[in-house]
């Protein structure tokens, strides 16, 4: 029978992937984020497993805000991207430490 | 027996389309991979019993993170290849911290497996009750005990929108916008003249 801990190994396996994205495209800044989306999905897995579970629905309840959360990130996130571009024509983010306010 | 068939099945698409997302060439195709990763999890969480959550993510994530993801990705006139520039070079070191977590993680999973580690108990305020339907109970306990965390959530949702409003709104000089106030403040008078031309001559405006 399927339990809590084959949701869990399913969850920790997305979050390294996750972490392993973020290592292997560090110049590419839109895969970067992708790779936090992932790794926010493991974390969601991850609550609605244990939820489910235990009986207690306030694990699905946090599972909604972490969604709200990763979804104003990658707006916010895309937009900063956005306005990178248009000032310097690439998303390289070597020198991003230029970007002053 | 088809709900462990449907479980691999899920966890193996999901864990496959990740890595496919992070490892693709191009952007566009890691989106869309990212997507069908996003529909075998929410697979996964009807598998555990969490419709509304499960709904939630293909309604969000794939109906408007993805696709934003995939605007900008488009938009973006950027030369993929140069970016990648890097990823031989940073392997080993990702590679070697990738298992190490995992190997850590599989550890704790595997003492929990081993009975050393004992779930808690619902402390019975927020537990599911027979007969309630998912959205029914999420329903209850949203609009009750976690309110002010539901407003939270609207306003980041808000703040999270104007901030990228402001961010990439931008005052263009080449275009010619609609002018509301002038268009208002015609009159008939000076927008229309009376003539009487000549036969065979044309007016003048």
């Amino acid at each position: 029978m399927i339990g809590v801990e084959h949701y869990v190994v399913v969850s920790s396996i997305l979050f390294v992937l996750g972490v392993l994205g973020i290592f292997l495209n560090r110049k590419n800044v839109i895969v970067v984020l992708m790779a936090i989306e992932l790794i926010l999905l493991s974390v969601n897995i991850n609550l609605v497993a244990f939820s489910a579970f235990m009986g207690d629905l306030t694990g699905q309840i946090f599972a909604m805000f972490v969604l709200t959360v990763a979804a104003g990130e990658a707006a916010t996130g895309l937009a900063i991207l956005v306005i990178y571009f248009r000032g310097r024509g690439t998303i390289a983010v070597d020198d991003v430490n230029r970007m002053k306010g | 027996m088809i709900h462990i068939i449907a479980f691999y099945l899920f966890a193996v698409m999901t864990v496959g389309s990740g890595a496919i997302t992070i490892l693709s060439r191009n952007p566009v195709h890691s989106v869309l991979w990212l997507i069908l990763a996003f529909f075998n999890a929410a697979g996964l969480m009807v598998l555990a019993g969490a419709e509304f959550i499960a709904m939630l993510l293909v309604i969000v994530y794939v109906g408007a993170v993805a696709v934003l993801f995939l605007f900008v990705v488009m938009m973006l006139d950027i030369d993929f290849a140069e970016l990648r520039a890097g990823f031989v070079r940073y392997f080993p070191l990702g590679a070697l911290v990738a298992v190490v977590l995992l190997a850590e993680m599989v550890l704790g999973i595997g003492a929990y497996h081993a009975g050393g580690i004992q779930l808690g108990t619902p402390s019975g305020t927020a537990s599911t009750a027979a007969g309630v339907s998912n959205t029914a109970a999420i329903g209850a306990l949203l609009y009750s005990r976690y309110l002010f965390l539901f407003e939270a959530a609207g306003i980041i949702l808000l703040v999270a929108m104007i901030g990228a409003i402001v961010l990439t709104h931008r005052q263009r000089g080449d275009t010619r916008g609609q002018k509301i106030s002038k268009q208002n403040a015609r009159r008939p008078d000076e927008a229309t003249v009376n003539v009487k031309p000549e036969v065979g001559k044309g007016v003048t405006l």
